[in-house]
């Protein structure tokens, strides 16, 4: 039998190469997927972000382990979803419109995928429009925007407009980040979460996954729901 | 189209040569500003507040512009500065549509003229349009640097704020970032290096060549120079943030230096741009004036090195200021009065034959708190330098600046000077390996990335017909 433990180890030490392997034995020799993911996957990414956030971990060893996840996270999807099995929360996540400053939101999305988010990254200068079309083909529950310029802060608004144009708001939560947001400007323009880090950001996803009634109303099982027990 | 040339010796013969307020090249601009003949001036970089940029908004975004800077005008004068220059960072919606960057530019100018004809105040306008090449960091879009609309966008803004009348021209060119971002991200440091030495330099070499090119023709126009913001400034603040280790950040800053000389050896003359904080060693190789931002630049982002980063300037920043309202007035004439404090208290120590001390405190106040500061002492960046005219290709000149940061830190950190913790200790060990493994032929380099970046950069857009071997 594989040592499940050296999945956990291989993804803490950002090895890709060696989290694929282990998962790939493991689900030959029947272990669940969710068993992969609840105790060896989700808890190897929780030491992951503990260490980051004590400053023992810098951003590539961070990324590096994320990485490892999405290589053992890329074997396990199609078999989730044959289960109906969803994830935390599915995101559509960008810098907006006419903002090309890109590396805080990816921290946020590699955070996020740790977290057992699935993350469709729409990467810079994202128009409103790819954010509403994204949510509809991908069925996101979340949208997440960055800014980094006072003038490109504007179309976070914009988009969150789009989102309401498009019949689309209430079924996302939109969170904004980026060096010129602030809690204020969040709620100026009616956006729903704000997060000053891309660790933050990622706790707050879980969080607002965790205790949205209005998804666990439609009986949709998130991994975080799971891991706490719920059925 | 201009000829370049490679610096092969020092422009100051030791590091007691570097000085703020002098350099061995000044430059003449604008109303008759001397840069770098022994006074600093500031130099005030303004921004708009939270608003959107279109067509509607566009007489309220002049105003601005006009308001910001009638105060700043207004500040200098009352504060008897020697001579001031503004910098008009334009934001990317000013440069995709030339007209609008051009627009700024010459109601900047005018500002110029009026107060010299007014007050006899000396001043010059630098222009910096956004690089929207690319477009960078877009879902598998490789970015195009060398054709298309955007480049289209951004070579007719050169040419209309240069026939707007601005006085300096430079950019933040990101040629080569996709891979060095990629490379910071994961710690990689072989793609680190390919990208700042290897396509951020080709990129160099074919942008400045242009731009010096169209200032030359002008006439008026001075080719300025370029920044490595979008490399090493990614590195510095992600460090600051504990994010990146500072030792590896330091090496970037280091190989910045060799990346932004570039420009310099296609014909800028300086000052070179404000948050290049690798100017030091620029300085010292070409001997051109340099602008620089510091602990007066808080307004845009914190930074270990506000002190030692005035150490060598020849112009003083704020680097990037909101027109916002403050207590005493709006925010760019606030930090015009800042920055105007600052550069007296550096002129009366030069007066007074006593620069030097300050530029010692100025030193030791930051020297030992960070790796970054410990490669910008004028030792530092003119071993950095050294290094740098020892070799012969771009790539080779770029590692060898990196490797004099590594050692240059491992000696400040052996003599127990700089104090560095456990995870930074092992970044430094892993620079030295990854230095030392790097190949001596940039085509081994350029086939391996592209191997397994090949999908975030287009060769062509660095003049490589193949990555592999074709490499000219």
């Amino acid at each position: 039998m594989t040592d499940l433990k050296q999945l956990n180890k291989a993804i803490v030490d950002g090895d890709a190469k060696k989290a694929v392997e282990v998962t790939k034995a493991a689900l030959a020799e029947g272990t669940k997927p969710l068993d992969l993911i609840q105790n060896h996957m989700i808890p190897a990414m929780d030491e992951v972000g503990k260490l980051f956030e004590q400053e023992e971990y810098f951003v590539p060893e961070l990324l590096l382990s994320g990485r490892a996840m999405r290589g053992a996270f890329d074997l396990i999807r199609p078999l989730m979803k044959a289960q109906g099995i969803q994830p935390t929360g599915r995101v559509a996540i960008g810098s907006v419109q006419g903002d090309l400053h890109d590396i805080g939101k990816n921290l946020v999305a590699a955070m996020l995928e740790g977290a057992g988010f699935e993350v469709f990254d729409l990467g810079a200068d994202v128009k409103p429009e790819a954010f509403v079309e994204t949510v509809k083909s991908q069925n996101c529950n979340f949208v997440a925007m960055s800014a980094m310029l006072t003038v490109t802060m504007p179309k976070m608004l914009t988009t969150i407009e789009a989102l309401k144009a498009a019949g689309l708001r209430d079924k996302v939560k939109v969170m904004v980040g980026g060096a010129p947001i602030s809690l204020a400007y969040c709620h100026q323009i009616g956006a729903d979460a704000f997060s000053d880090s891309a660790s933050g950001a990622a706790v707050l996803a879980k969080e607002i996954a965790a205790g949205n009634k209005q998804f666990a109303e439609k009986g949709e099982k998130t991994l975080a729901g799971l891991a706490k027990g719920a059925k | 189209m201009s000829k370049a040339t490679i610096f092969r010796t020092m422009a100051v013969s030791s590091p007691q040569d570097l000085i703020f307020g002098t350099a061995p090249k000044p430059v003449t601009c604008g109303t008759g500003l001397v840069i770098g003949g022994g006074t600093v001036f500031p130099e005030v970089n303004f921004t708009l507040p939270t608003m959107n940029i279109d067509s509607s908004t566009w007489p309220e975004v002049v105003a601005h512009y006009e308001e910001m800077a009638t105060n700043i005008f207004k500040r200098a004068v009352a504060m008897n500065v020697p001579g001031i220059v503004l910098e008009f960072e334009q934001l990317p919606q000013q440069t995709q549509k030339p007209e609008w960057g051009a627009e700024i530019t010459a109601l900047l100018e005018r500002h110029v003229k009026e107060n010299y004809e007014k007050y006899g105040l000396k001043s010059a306008i630098r222009c910096t349009p956004a690089d929207i090449r690319g477009p960078a960091g877009v879902k598998g879009v490789k970015p195009v640097m060398r054709h298309g609309e955007l480049w289209d966008q951004l070579n007719r803004s050169f040419d209309l704020c240069i026939a707007a009348g601005a006085d300096l021209m430079s950019i933040e060119s990101i040629g080569g970032k996709e891979i060095h971002d990629e490379g910071l991200m994961y710690g990689d440091v072989r793609a680190t290096v390919f990208g700042i030495a290897v396509l951020s330099c080709r990129d160099m070499n074919w942008l400045w060549s242009q731009i010096v090119d169209k200032c030359e023709k002008s006439g008026h126009t001075v080719p300025a120079g370029d920044t490595a913001c979008g490399f090493a400034n990614t590195s510095m603040v992600l460090a600051y943030q504990k994010l990146l280790p500072d030792v590896f950040a330091a090496v970037d800053r280091a190989m910045a230096g060799a990346r932004t000389l570039k420009a310099v050896e296609n014909g800028a003359k300086g000052p070179s741009k404000d948050c290049g904080y690798e100017n030091p060693i620029v300085k010292a190789v070409s001997g051109i004036p340099i602008s620089q931002e510091g602990k007066s630049a808080t307004c845009a982002h914190f930074s270990h090195v506000g002190n030692i980063s005035a150490s060598m300037c020849d112009l003083w920043s704020n680097e990037s200021v909101q027109n916002i309202r403050l207590l005493s007035g709006n925010a760019p004439e606030a930090y015009t009065e800042l920055l105007a404090y600052d550069v007296r208290l550096m002129n009366i120590a030069n007066s007074h034959k006593q620069g030097h001390i300050l530029q010692s405190w100025m030193v030791e106040s930051d020297k030992n708190n960070s790796a970054i500061g410990a490669i910008l002492t004028p030792e530092s960046v003119f071993a950095i330098g050294k290094a740098i005219v020892a070799q012969e290709t771009d790539y080779a000149r770029t590692v060898a600046a990196g490797q004099a940061a590594i050692d240059i830190i491992q000696t400040a950190v052996d003599s127990k000077q700089l104090t560095k913790g456990k995870k930074e200790l092992q970044w430094l060990e892993k620079l030295h390996k990854e230095f030392a493994a790097l190949p001596k032929d940039e085509n081994e380099l350029a086939e391996e990335i592209t191997s397994t970046m090949g999908h975030l950069y287009e060769p062509e857009s660095y003049g490589m017909k193949v990555a592999v071997g074709a490499a000219k």
